[in-house]
């Protein structure tokens, strides 16, 4: 498509209107699976409390999430007249554009990638961490008590659980000896026992698989970890102040990056956009049906947990992070890159 | 042409909003700056083709420093008329800060004018090994510089178990949770069975 547009447009201009196209068919994808994404969230959660969920608007309910979007875009933005105006409108936009920023790299298919650089991983690592911006501002901004606290916690809950992500990721690394993510969905062609496309079938990287699970819903502040809007402490926490579609960019961003973690679980896990069995014909199917089933089961994963597990208390999260996942992570950064100088590079 | 472009939006934010950092009332508006500033110089780190300093400059200052200065700097109290009282009385010694910089860029400057200081033109330069930024950067750290890169891991540890040592304390009379004993716990061992005769009680 680039070579299409750079022969009718010229060499510059034509790069920068394929790109505008590319970033758009992904861009406007993800917005719209978040907005399908929280309906069966909603759904999924009611059906575990024996409710109906959303089942009004359209077949099924189907069309809430929509119906929900023209609702808050209807409704009056309300600045409160101690908040600091400019930070309060920034840090809604922050959330929702980080939020977009990490599909730039992340694979759909074989060659289905907007930018395929080789420190893909740790861009995602680098945006995902400028992800608690968002909340810290506009918890500060706020000017009011809840959003305050909220904003602390969000601070430490992010800092702690990207140290173990970080340490997870580097045992994923060391097997694939790249951070492009396309070479670590092909590097698990066949990983288990010659023909099972996981990461995750392997026994080392197995435990990191789980944690990597539960830090992410610690990362984007599901429950059990959503202490940052703890409504029984903290009344919604970082949103108490905000309305109308200043609310609305919250909410998409953090369902964006409920997606993108999902999205990663199963690229660095569990095969990305292969199949999961190495046999000819699960390959008429093609590779980004196979991702979006694995976000699918992610998800569901994710909302299951939502649904069933108590919130955790803020010191019981601070030990999970620093006491448990981080010395478990860091011992098994040894255990792989022993068990690679052993069997794969020779001592 | 875009990468010219792409340079002097970067740098100039990068002066603009270091700037900012020092003339913002607010502290917190000041490290909001500094973050700017951080950012736009991962852009330039990019531009030269230093892809993984770049990351590494988000991840380490965007994403872990300046989330704990602006936690930090959140909590403060601030009181504007003692910060402008404090300036000047800091003055003389901002001054002669100022001035030893402005010798250290002068000298820097005639220096690399002087001479050709060829920066860049080492034969360790990524680009000329025609290998990607991560595996030449590795290959330095790891094999060539191994036992600098190892001392000042040894460094940073000793400043951190120093740090602890210094400021932990042990207190008398807290009750500290313990996680192992409370997953230990058994229902025999907490509850207990009865049947008390009407009007008796129980024993607690």
């Amino acid at each position: 498509m680039t070579e299409f547009f750079q022969a009718t447009l010229g060499t510059g201009w034509g790069w920068f209107v394929a790109n505008l196209i590319l970033i758009l068919l992904i861009a406007l994808p993800v917005m719209l699976s978040v907005a399908i994404v929280i309906y069966f969230d909603r759904k999924i959660w009611a059906a575990m409390a024996l409710r109906r969920g959303p089942n009004v608007v359209g077949p099924l309910g189907i069309l809430q999430s929509f119906a929900d979007a023209a609702k808050v875009f209807l409704q009056e933005t309300i600045i409160p007249s101690g908040a600091n105006k400019g930070l309060f409108l920034l840090a809604p936009i922050i959330t929702f554009t980080v939020a977009l920023l990490s599909w730039a790299v992340i694979p759909f298919d074989q060659d289905m990638v907007l930018a395929d650089i080789n420190v893909g991983l740790l861009y995602i690592l680098a945006v995902s961490s400028l992800g608690v911006y968002g909340v810290v501002i506009a918890g500060w901004a706020s000017n009011s008590k809840y959003p305050f606290f909220s904003a602390l916690r969000a601070s430490a809950q992010m800092i702690s659980y990207e140290v173990s992500i970080g340490f997870i990721i580097v045992t994923v690394v060391l097997w694939t000896g790249s951070f492009n993510l396309n070479d670590i969905v092909e590097a698990q062609r066949g990983h288990g026992l010659g023909f099972i496309n996981w990461y995750g079938f392997n026994l080392l990287l197995y435990p990191m698989a789980v944690m990597f699970l539960i830090s992410s819903l610690a990362e984007t502040a599901r429950a059990p970890f959503d202490l940052t809007e703890a409504e029984s402490e903290l009344v919604a926490g970082y949103q108490t102040e905000y309305s109308s579609m200043a609310f609305a960019l919250f909410w998409l961003g953090e369902y964006a990056n409920v997606l993108l973690m999902c999205t990663l679980n199963a690229v660095l896990f569990w095969g990305g956009w292969l199949p999961p069995f190495e046999w000819e014909p699960l390959y008429a199917v093609p590779g980004i049906v196979w991702l979006i089933i694995k976000i699918s089961a992610f998800f569901f994963i994710f909302s299951w947990v939502k649904a069933t597990v108590p919130r955790y208390r803020y010191d019981q999260l601070m030990r999970l992070g620093w006491k448990v996942f981080l010395p478990i992570s860091l011992l098994w950064i040894f255990l792989v890159s022993g068990y690679l100088m052993l069997t794969r590079y020779g001592v | 042409m875009i990468q010219i472009f792409a340079f002097y939006l970067f740098a100039s934010v990068v002066i603009a909003s270091g700037a900012f950092t020092i003339l913002a009332r607010n502290p917190v508006h000041s490290v909001l700056w500094l973050i700017l500033a951080f950012f736009n110089a991962a852009g330039l780190m990019v531009l030269i083709g230093a892809e993984f300093i770049a990351m590494l400059l988000v991840i380490v200052y965007v994403g872990a420093v300046a989330v704990l200065f602006l936690f930090v700097v959140m909590m403060l109290d601030i009181d504007f008329a003692e910060l402008r009282g404090g300036f000047m009385k800091n003055l003389p010694l901002g001054l002669a800060l100022a001035a030893v910089f402005l010798a250290e860029l002068i000298f820097g400057i005639g220096a690399y004018q002087a001479g050709n200081i060829a920066l860049g033109e080492n034969a360790l330069n990524p680009a000329r090994m025609g290998a990607s930024n991560i595996q030449a950067v590795g290959e330095l750290l790891y094999t060539r510089y191994i036992f600098l890169f190892e001392s000042a891991g040894v460094v940073l540890l000793v400043a951190m178990v120093g740090a602890i040592v210094l400021t932990h304390r042990k207190r008398a009379g807290v009750r500290p949770q313990n996680i192992g004993s409370q997953v230990r716990r058994r229902p025999e061992e907490a509850t207990r069975n009865t049947q008390p005769a009407v009007g008796q009680g129980v024993q607690l």
